[in-house]
C-alpha cells in the first residue's frame, strides 16, 4: 500500500508538471520575461501547488505522525547563510538559461526528448561536481582544524 | 536561439499547480517525507539504504509515467519547446545542478514544500532563484539578444 501511494504522489506531481507547463522551457522563460512576451500561467502552477500543500501539510502535521513512518522528516536547518542564497541564485540563472528546473526536467525525460536528456544529464553532472566540491572543502577545513 | 510565443492557460496550470500539491501532500501523509526534487534525485543517485533507495525509486517511477498518463486524456505528449541552442541547455543543466546541491533545492523543494512551511530558508531561496532567473532571461533576452 505505502509503495503505490507513494508512485501515485509521484505520478499526480508528473502529471501536474506536465499539465502545467513547467516542463516546457519556452513557457518558463516567457514566465519570466515581463518585459518581453511575457506568459504568466506559471505563477498558476506554484500558486496552485501552494494553495494545497500549505493547508495539507497543516492538517498532517496536526495528525502528528505520517501513515507508515514513525515520524516527519523535514528539513530542520534553520540557517540562511552565503551556501543557500549563493546556491539558490545560481540555480535561477541556469533555469533562466535552459527554461527547465529539476522538477520540471525528471518526469519529462521518459518523453526522451533530446534537450531533456541533455539538460538533465548535465544537472546529474553539476549535483556530483558540486557534492564532491563540498566534500573536498569539508575535508580540507577538518585537515586545516586538526593541523 | 529563438523566441517561441506561448499561450496563457491558466486553467491548464491551475489544475496542475493543484495536482503538484496534491502528490506533495500524498507524500508527506504517507512517509512523512518532502517533495523536492533535488532530494529525492540526489538521494536516489546516492542512497543511504536500499530501502532508502526503494521509496525513491518508486516516487521516480510515478513522476516518469506522469507524461504518458496525461496523453491518455490528451491526445499527445506535453509540448516541449525549446527557445535554447544545446549548448545553453548543457551550460544551464549543470549550473542547476551546481545550484540546487549548494542551495538544498530547487521549486519544487524550497518553492512549494518549503514555502508551504513558510521556511525562512525557503522563502529566502524561493525569492533569490526567481529574481536571478527573471534577471538571467532578461539580460538574454533583451541586453545580449536585444
Amino acid at each position: 500500500m505505502e509503495k503505490i501511494l507513494t508512485y501515485i504522489a509521484g505520478l499526480m506531481f508528473g502529471v501536474g508538471v506536465s499539465l502545467g507547463g513547467m516542463a516546457n522551457p519556452a513557457k518558463v522563460q516567457n514566465f519570466f520575461d515581463v518585459f518581453g512576451i511575457w506568459d504568466p500561467s506559471l505563477a498558476f502552477v506554484m500558486g496552485g501547488a501552494v494553495l494545497i500543500t500549505a493547508p495539507g501539510y497543516w492538517l498532517v502535521f496536526r495528525r502528528g505522525k505520517p501513515l507508515f513512518a514513525s515520524g516527519f522528516s523535514v528539513p530542520t536547518n534553520r540557517t540562511i547563510d552565503v551556501k543557500l542564497i549563493g546556491g539558490s541564485a545560481v540555480f535561477g540563472i541556469g533555469w533562466g538559461i535552459a527554461g527547465f528546473c529539476p522538477g520540471a526536467s525528471i518526469p519529462v525525460t521518459a518523453t526522451l526528448n533530446p534537450d531533456v536528456l541533455i539538460f538533465t544529464g548535465a544537472m546529474i553532472a553539476g549535483i556530483f561536481t558540486a557534492k564532491g566540491l563540498m566534500a573536498w572543502s569539508a575535508s580540507r577545513n577538518l585537515q586545516a582544524d586538526q593541523a | 536561439m529563438e523566441l517561441i510565443e506561448t499561450a496563457f492557460t491558466p486553467w491548464a496550470s491551475l489544475v496542475g499547480g493543484l495536482l503538484i500539491g496534491l502528490g506533495t501532500v500524498l507524500l508527506m501523509v504517507v512517509r512523512g517525507n518532502v517533495l523536492g526534487a533535488t532530494g529525492i534525485l540526489a538521494g536516489f543517485m546516492t542512497p543511504s539504504s536500499s530501502s532508502d533507495w526503494a521509496w525513491r525509486a518508486t516516487i521516480i517511477a510515478g513522476m516518469l509515467s506522469g507524461p504518458f498518463a496525461l496523453m491518455l486524456f490528451t491526445g499527445h505528449l506535453p509540448a516541449i519547446e525549446v527557445p535554447v541552442t544545446k549548448w545553453m541547455m548543457i551550460l544551464g543543466g549543470f549550473i542547476v545542478g551546481m545550484g540546487v546541491t549548494y542551495g538544498s533545492g530547487c521549486t519544487s523543494g524550497h518553492g512549494v514544500c518549503g514555502m508551504s512551511r513558510l521556511s525562512p530558508r525557503s522563502i529566502t531561496a524561493t525569492l533569490t532563484f526567481m529574481l536571478a532567473a527573471g534577471i538571467t532571461v532578461y539580460i538574454i533576452r533583451h541586453v545580449i539578444g536585444g
